[in-house]
């Protein structure tokens, strides 16, 4: 055990999966990076953001494969090599990218289990990174994994820390099914204790990270850590939050939001993403279909306006949820309890 | 090249199979008893079964959505296909795939696709595969001259030269992507969009299946010796529509039928093999009469198959959920 990076802890899940199983290669834009440069220096990136760094260099060039800028054509080699005996780990750099690859991803990996009758397996995952907060604008800052949730056939996983990485991208990469793995691009240097050896975590099981009777907060990625924060601070005023980081969108741990959600009688969901048809409404539906009886209070959603991501620091502020708008949020349905019982 | 009786016959009876199966399809479809929509291969059997005479179970190959041909050339067996086809449980997917995604991985057959272009990236990864696992493999596939337009195809040739992948492109010309002539739609030349990758090109006429065998077979050596990528662009004519039900009224008339009597790879091979007597006719009449009876009895058997159940709506989806 010892502080590790969320960059580091997927550096070295990615690594210690790759010496248990020969079949597992990466590819991507510059993972290793330098190939057929003029100082002729491989391995100069370790991908844009570094996370990738090294392996090149233990595993070669058989096992890790740079690629064109192309990502219909490696996305979609991802899914071919995946059918026929190897089991890749494609890096998308930024998930907005997936408007140049979805065919791959959408029609082709997702569908093949079901459209063959159950004869195919794609044990394939998909890296990319996700979220505003870096002031990379509109194209390089989106939270799309509710696109992927919509998707049969696809499993989709946003890990809220370091240790959740390692656990969560071993899992993955373990797992049959298509994967798509999503890392928030603010996060590569946040640090905790994350365990030396490899361990995995369950899809479909959420994590309860604060345990309270008032308000239950469902939160996806980073989000789970604005939450703990706005939860901590509640606390001190004598409210009292449950914390669920779902871990998985798809499965979804639909048993424990409702288990929650029936004792704590309040709901607030926090989801980065755009709002229309996102986590937020889904899980939102969920509830209401299923434990509208045990609601004291309106559900509220913590999201982003209907807009892309803006640009500038100020916009991009305006834009994203935080610890102070969950905590508001909070004292809403809080509030709402208070206002009916005056009445 | 001279090619062994076995192999003549082994291929005369794909095409034949492929040409009874869809000339039955064409009269089934119209009874409206086969779901959704089909496309048929007939005119163009010369070229799978001609690619695949060079195959083995080891070798991968991505078909398009007029895939019965690749599948019939590549091994998949025709009363698993027609109950496929008719959406029955007992079909090759079960009845969850149908006519443009009949797939047999066991076999090397990474599915027929209902995306044009979906198919050559696959085989990139297939070809990946084969290279990684040092099986001696090599991945094909077949797009048609639509398909070669799309964005998919043309990354796919670039990646495959960059990762000198051991891949087959076979470029389908039937001159018609639906229902635009590839004069319209394709600028330039398969040969210099080739050329442009520094992709070694070979090509051929797709009625004939011997030169068809002969240039594929050069094709898929380059590949399979670790040379890289090659383009194989086998020139067609389609019989039918793009689906069944397509009037082809953008076809002058009298364009199939000239097809049909001056390029019938079927009367052609028998022609060719009895003339030098390669072959004795008998033994093609009685492949004749074999196939006849197959597709029969396939027809009668998809339509008397059980139908899936409401259980399999949500089967399959994931192998683990």
């Amino acid at each position: 055990m010892s502080k590790k990076s969320f960059r580091q802890a997927i550096n070295e899940a990615l690594r210690q999966e790759m010496q248990r199983d020969p079949r597992i290669i990466l590819m991507g834009e510059d993972i290793a990076g330098g190939q057929g440069g003029s100082a002729g220096v491989v391995d100069a990136w370790g991908g844009v953001l570094g996370v990738t760094k090294g392996l090149y260099t233990e595993f070669g060039p058989d096992r890790v494969f740079d690629t064109p800028i192309s990502e219909a054509s490696y996305i979609g080699a991802a899914v071919g090599a995946a059918a026929t005996g190897l089991r890749p780990v494609a890096e998308l750099m930024f998930v907005d990218f997936v408007g140049c690859c979805l065919d791959q991803i959408m029609n082709q990996a997702a569908k093949f289990r079901y459209m063959f009758g159950g004869k195919a397996r794609t044990p394939l995952v998909i890296r990319a990174m996700y979220g505003a907060g870096f002031n990379a604008a509109a194209q390089h800052s989106q939270a799309l994994y509710p696109l992927f949730t919509h998707i049969p056939g696809l499993k989709v996983v946003i890990p809220s820390s370091p240790y959740e990485a390692k656990g969560l991208l071993i899992e993955a990469i373990r797992d049959d099914d298509p994967v798509i793995f999503l890392e928030n691009k603010v996060m590569y240097d946040d640090e905790e204790e994350v365990p030396d050896e490899p361990y995995t975590i369950p899809f479909g099981e959420a994590n309860l990270t604060r345990e309270g009777d008032d308000v239950t907060i469902v939160a996806f990625g980073r989000m789970v850590n604005f939450a703990n924060e706005a939860a901590d601070r509640l606390e001190k005023d004598g409210i009292s939050c449950s914390v669920i980081d779902p871990r998985t969108t798809s499965p979804l741990d639909s048993a424990t939001i409702l288990e929650c959600v029936e004792d704590t009688g309040r709901l607030v969901i926090v989801d980065e993403s755009s709002p229309r048809c996102n986590m937020a409404t889904d899980v939102a539906a969920l509830v209401v279909e299923e434990a509208f009886e045990s609601l004291k209070a309106p559900i509220r959603r913590v999201v982003p306006p209907h807009t892309p991501v803006p640009f500038a620091t100020v916009l991009e502020k305006l834009y994203l949820p935080d610890a102070a708008r969950i905590e508001s949020a909070v004292r809403s349905v809080m509030a709402y309890k208070k206002t009916k019982q005056d009445a | 090249m001279q090619i062994a009786h076995n192999i003549l016959l082994r291929s005369y009876r794909s095409m034949r199979t492929i040409r009874d199966f869809e000339e039955r399809l064409h009269v089934e479809f119209a009874t409206g008893e086969i779901p959704g929509f089909v496309h048929l291969y007939c005119g163009e059997e010369a070229s799978g079964v001609g690619v695949c005479a060079h195959l083995t179970d080891t070798d991968t190959i991505a078909s398009t959505h007029r895939g019965h041909g690749h599948c019939i050339a590549k091994g998949v067996g025709v009363e698993g296909m027609m109950a496929e086809i008719y959406g029955r449980k007992t079909g090759v997917c079960h009845g969850k795939g149908g006519s443009m995604h009949i797939a047999d991985l066991s076999l090397g057959m990474l599915g027929a696709n209902g995306i044009v272009g979906g198919g050559p990236p696959l085989i990139c990864g297939a070809a990946l595969s084969h290279k990684v696992l040092k099986d001696g493999g090599v991945a094909v596939a077949f797009y048609g001259d639509g398909a070669s337009n799309e964005g998919t195809t043309l990354e796919s040739l670039n990646l495959a030269m960059v990762w000198q992948l051991p891949a087959v492109f076979v470029c389908e010309d039937n001159g018609y992507g639906e229902a635009t002539g590839a004069s319209y739609a394709c600028a330039g030349t398969q040969k210099a969009r080739a050329a442009g990758f520094g992709m070694p090109y070979f090509e051929c006429d797709g009625t004939d299946f011997f030169a068809v065998h002969e240039a594929a077979g050069q094709a898929i050596a380059h590949a399979r010796a670790g040379n890289g990528p090659v383009m194989l662009h086998v020139h067609l004519a389609r019989w039918y529509g793009h689906f069944e039900g397509d009037a082809m009224t953008y076809r002058i008339n009298g364009e199939v039928a000239r097809e049909r009597a001056e390029h019938d790879c079927l009367k052609n091979f028998r022609q060719r093999v009895t003339e030098v007597s390669l072959l004795d006719p008998s033994a093609l009449d009685e492949i004749d009469a074999s196939v006849k009876d197959e597709i029969e009895a396939a027809v009668k058997a998809a339509k008397s198959a059980p139908l899936p159940e409401p259980a399999d709506l949500e089967a399959d989806v994931y192998v683990s959920y």
